[in-house]
């Protein structure tokens, strides 16, 4: 492996200028030469749908692969809550400057300055592009935009659809991508899996991916690639990402030669119906909004076990108001979820397991109506209902966290280009501007800036400043690139041993919830770096997939996605260990204050921590980036 | 609780299929009836069967993915709700289901309970959009739209796109998704330019696919696992009639040279 290059290329100037400095620098494709160039989409989430449906507006061809049947169903459409923007219409304060701060601070100061002031910076120009397309925000009687307030700000920025603002941002996306569709500047490969990256020359050229169908290898090629497939939080088997959610895409990139940043930033959300049984498949989460109204709460005694309406105010404690008092219940995600396992494992849990706390609507009911919070939430609560056939408007909600998002992902520059030349990366999937916790509406809005705002121009900028040679599908690389993903496929279908695939993920969900989870130690750490090769070995030995390639076969689509978790499960533990602070999401118990804050290290650890890969049960190359903060600076997180 | 499953199995597209019966153990009422599936898939991998293939994604009620007939009912017998959401305590101990996939000519069957929806994705691409290139939009707040139509309209966007109006009409016509697309967007000010030509691309693309015409029985409502209301069928045939009878055929014009 040669030297790697972790130079995150911030344009020159003044913060507030970056940006427009970068655009202007750019070099430009004369529009006739555009459709001279392929790029490869590869996730049609609110990343990859804008992406390409932008890059397709400005005569770019482009090739966009899901695994999904259609590009409407990847996982952004699960979004609930809302989308940040700096809009300031409610002349409360709020900024491009102040959203910044915002999610700098809530990040616990370990993103890059310079991406998030132009995340901040764009984000007003997503809602007036979303509007446009028809997105239905919610709305206010003068037919004006609405909005309301999210974890860790004290300002109303966050513009919603209902309950579904995902939805409906992703439903916009994928309309521009269709009307791309028709104009025939962009190809759809629907249930098509990215298996592997062709690289060439140290450059993305293309990728291998299955039709899943029938079975069938494709090869495509490409000038660039970006990879917009999301997080890893499915490492943990149960979370609240859906089911396909995988980092196959990601690792396999990974593998052929990018790095791999702060794989520890996992976020907890402190919002989730609590799981029941063994049978659990997946969490589902309650949207953060609903803390707007609901009031979090456990008894005051260990192990009462009246029913909530039987325990008396004064018996009740509401304990983020009580240590959060000017953040209250909107304290950030990663404070609320260790605030509940706190409670929880001092014995105050509650429901059947032990393992929940009360989310109480009986005080907003009495003020504002049972109306109005059925208007605010109402497809919440019945969804809650449904799960768990019990009734929020009459009992509190038992909610508890669980794993929601991923901070980390590929390492990218300012340009969202990993240290592969000509591989982006974008949304979820790459290690992003949430530093080391996102807050709440911001992933819709990294999503989609990515997306619509920063990719066109940076890939415009690297096929024009690059001289590039299209590699045609029959090339040595893509050869060699499609006979590996083959090996593997037939490895895995050769093993015909005793444990379904979901055993196997099952077991390293517990692992990595146990040491990898909420609260982490060096001790714990350990023990599961010893533990995952383990069970690596055995489903390598052991894992039965029925079936044959040449069919639709989802067991041996989730053994390829399972086997890549095997892997990344490590490097998580491994990030975990070498990080040696606590942080936003990631909690050490060995660095935290007496009342159970965490406790940064910066003078050891304020950079990113990107992973170099060694090849199979290598350890792999820890390299850094410094963190640089130059306007805002890094202080003890406070939300007291 | 033990629940009896007849389940339609179809090696692929061009296959034979048949009902075959399963029957599933110690099923929990808390379950989901997916998780239940999951169950059964699990014991039919152990002991060397191949598992049910039946898409599904976020379980959540939101995606779309998932999706088959309940005893003749497309999400099975709880109104307003997909079948992920579905959970076994709906059910009784000895309950026997017939599991089939959605059936319409325009959604072949891929393997058993597995159905190719991309129609769908094309009937959208035939016209279910505002053209807005980005950077082009105006401020948010330009226009104000009455909360009223605000509301309207996303009671009709939130359509997943499942195909249970499909299944469920006797003439698996396709009219109440198109419908819904049609009114979100012909009710917004942001959609009146390509209002008229929206429908005639759509209704044109519908019926190019295979889906049936509306004959108002409104199984489609019934079963709609997001309440789309039949309402939106009405605006589509109002806009389309519109446009059918007003819009003059597209004029050539010649462009100049600059």
């Amino acid at each position: 492996m040669g030297t790697v290059d972790l130079d995150p290329k911030v344009p020159p100037g003044p913060l507030a200028e970056k940006w427009d400095h970068h655009r202007f620098s750019v070099k430009l494709v004369n529009p006739a030469n555009r459709r001279r160039f392929t790029v490869i989409v590869v996730g049609s989430g609110l990343a990859g749908a804008s992406a390409a449906a932008t890059l397709g507006e400005l005569g770019y061809r482009v090739e966009l692969v899901t695994f999904h049947d259609s590009p409407r169903r990847a996982h952004s459409i699960a979004a609930q809550g809302g989308i940040n923007a700096a809009k300031n219409y409610r002349n409360d304060g709020d900024s491009i400057q102040r959203l910044f701060y915002d999610t700098i601070k809530g990040g616990d100061y370990r993103s890059r300055e310079a991406n998030v002031y132009r995340l901040a910076q764009v984000s007003v120009e997503i809602i007036d592009q979303c509007v446009a397309q028809g997105v239905p925000f919610a709305r206010e009687y003068g037919g004006l935009l609405d909005n309301r307030s999210f974890g860790g700000a004290q300002v109303s920025r966050t513009f919603y659809a209902r309950g579904q603002t995902g939805q409906q941002l992703l439903l916009g996306a994928y309309q521009a991508l269709a009307r791309q569709i028709t104009a025939g500047t962009v190809r759809l490969w629907n249930r098509t899996e990215m298996l592997d990256l062709v690289v060439h020359d140290g450059r993305a050229v293309g990728i291998i991916a299955r039709d899943l169908v029938t079975g069938e290898l494709r090869r495509f090629s490409g000038h660039a690639v970006v990879l917009a497939t999301g997080g890893y939080g499915n490492v943990f088997f149960l979370s609240t990402n859906a089911k396909a959610s995988n980092a196959t895409a990601v690792w396999r990139a990974h593998r052929r030669g990018a790095l791999f940043a702060n794989p520890c930033f996992t976020q907890i959300h402190p919002t989730c119906i609590p799981a029941s049984d063994e049978f659990q498949s997946k969490l589902t989460l309650m949207s953060e909004s609903l803390r707007n109204d609901g009031r979090i709460w456990v008894p005051l005694k260990k192990g009462d076990k009246r029913p909530p309406n039987e325990i008396p105010e004064e018996e009740r404690d509401y304990y983020l108001e009580r240590r959060y008092p000017s953040y209250g219940n909107l304290a950030p995600r990663d404070i609320s979820s260790r605030a509940a396992k706190m409670v929880c494992d001092e014995g105050r849990g509650v429901g059947e397991t032990g393992y929940g706390v009360y989310l109480d609507f009986s005080e907003a009911i009495r003020r504002l109506g049972r109306r109005t919070i059925e208007e605010r939430y109402g497809n919440l609560f019945e969804m809650y209902e449904r799960i768990t056939g019990e009734d929020p408007y009459t009992q509190p909600m038992r909610i508890y966290p669980a794993t929601h998002y991923t901070m980390g992902g590929l390492w990218v520059d300012y340009r969202l280009m990993s240290t592969i030349p000509g591989l982006f990366v974008a949304g979820e999937a790459n290690f992003s501007d949430h530093g080391a916790n996102r807050l709440g509406a911001s992933a819709l809005m990294q999503g989609l800036a990515d997306g619509y705002f920063i990719l066109p121009y940076t890939v415009g900028d690297y096929l024009a400043s690059t001289k590039l040679d299209r590699v045609r599908p029959d090339h040595p690389a893509c050869r060699e690139a499609e006979e590996s993903v083959r090996r593997i496929t037939a490895r895995l279908l050769a093993i015909k041993g005793r444990r379904t695939v979901d055993t196997f993920h099952r077991e390293l969900g517990k692992i990595m919830w146990e040491y990898c989870g909420m609260a982490r130690n060096a001790r714990g750490l350990e023990h599961a770096l010893s533990k995952i090769p383990e069970l690596r070995q055995q489903f390598w030995e052991d894992v039965r997939v029925p079936g044959e390639n040449e069919e639709v076969n989802q067991s041996l689509e989730k053994a390829g996605r399972v086997a890549d978790f095997l892997e990344l499960a490590e490097l998580m533990c491994l990030d975990a260990l070498e990080r040696d602070e606590s942080c936003g999401g990631h909690f050490r118990e060995e660095h935290q204050t007496e009342d159970g804050e965490a406790v940064r290290d910066d003078e050891r650890f304020c950079h990113v921590a990107a992973w170099q890969y060694q090849g199979p049960d290598q350890r792999p190359i820890r390299h850094i980036e410094p963190l640089e903060f130059k306007y805002v600076i890094p202080t003890v997180r406070s939300y007291k | 609780m033990r629940i009896i499953l007849h389940i339609w199995r179809q090696k692929h597209r061009d296959a034979p299929g048949k009902m075959v019966r399963y029957e599933v153990e110690d099923v929990n009422p808390h379950m989901s009836f997916l998780e239940m599936l999951d169950v059964l898939n699990e014991r039919l991998i152990e002991r060397g069967d191949e598992p049910v293939v039946f898409d599904h994604d976020c379980r959540e009620g939101i995606c779309g993915s998932c999706g088959f007939v309940i005893n003749g009912i497309p999400h099975g017998p709880l109104r307003g709700t997909t079948v992920c959401q579905l959970h076994m305590r709906h059910f009784k101990d000895g309950d026997e289901l017939y599991l089939e996939p959605w059936r319409a000519r325009a959604f072949p069957v891929i393997r058993d309970l597995m159905v190719d929806r991309s129609a769908f994705d094309r009937i959208i691409a035939a016209g279910g959009f505002i053209s807005v290139p980005t950077g082009s939009a105006p401020d948010g707040n330009a226009i104000p739209i009455p909360k009223e139509v605000a509301e309207l309209a996303m009671d009709a966007a939130a359509c997943i796109g499942c195909g249970a109006c499909v299944a469920a009409c006797p003439n698996a016509s396709a009219m109440l998704f198109t419908g819904a697309k049609i009114s979100h967007l012909g009710l917004l000010p942001q959609g009146q330019p390509e209002r008229e030509q929206r429908a005639i691309a759509m209704v044109a693309q519908m019926q190019a696919e295979g889906f049936g015409a509306c004959t108002n029985v409104a199984e489609c409502e019934a079963v709609c696992p997001k309440n789309i209301k039949i309402e939106n069928i009405a605006r589509m045939f109002r806009d389309f009639i519109t446009a059918s009878w007003t819009r003059r055929p597209p004029v050539e014009r010649l462009g100049g040279a600059g």
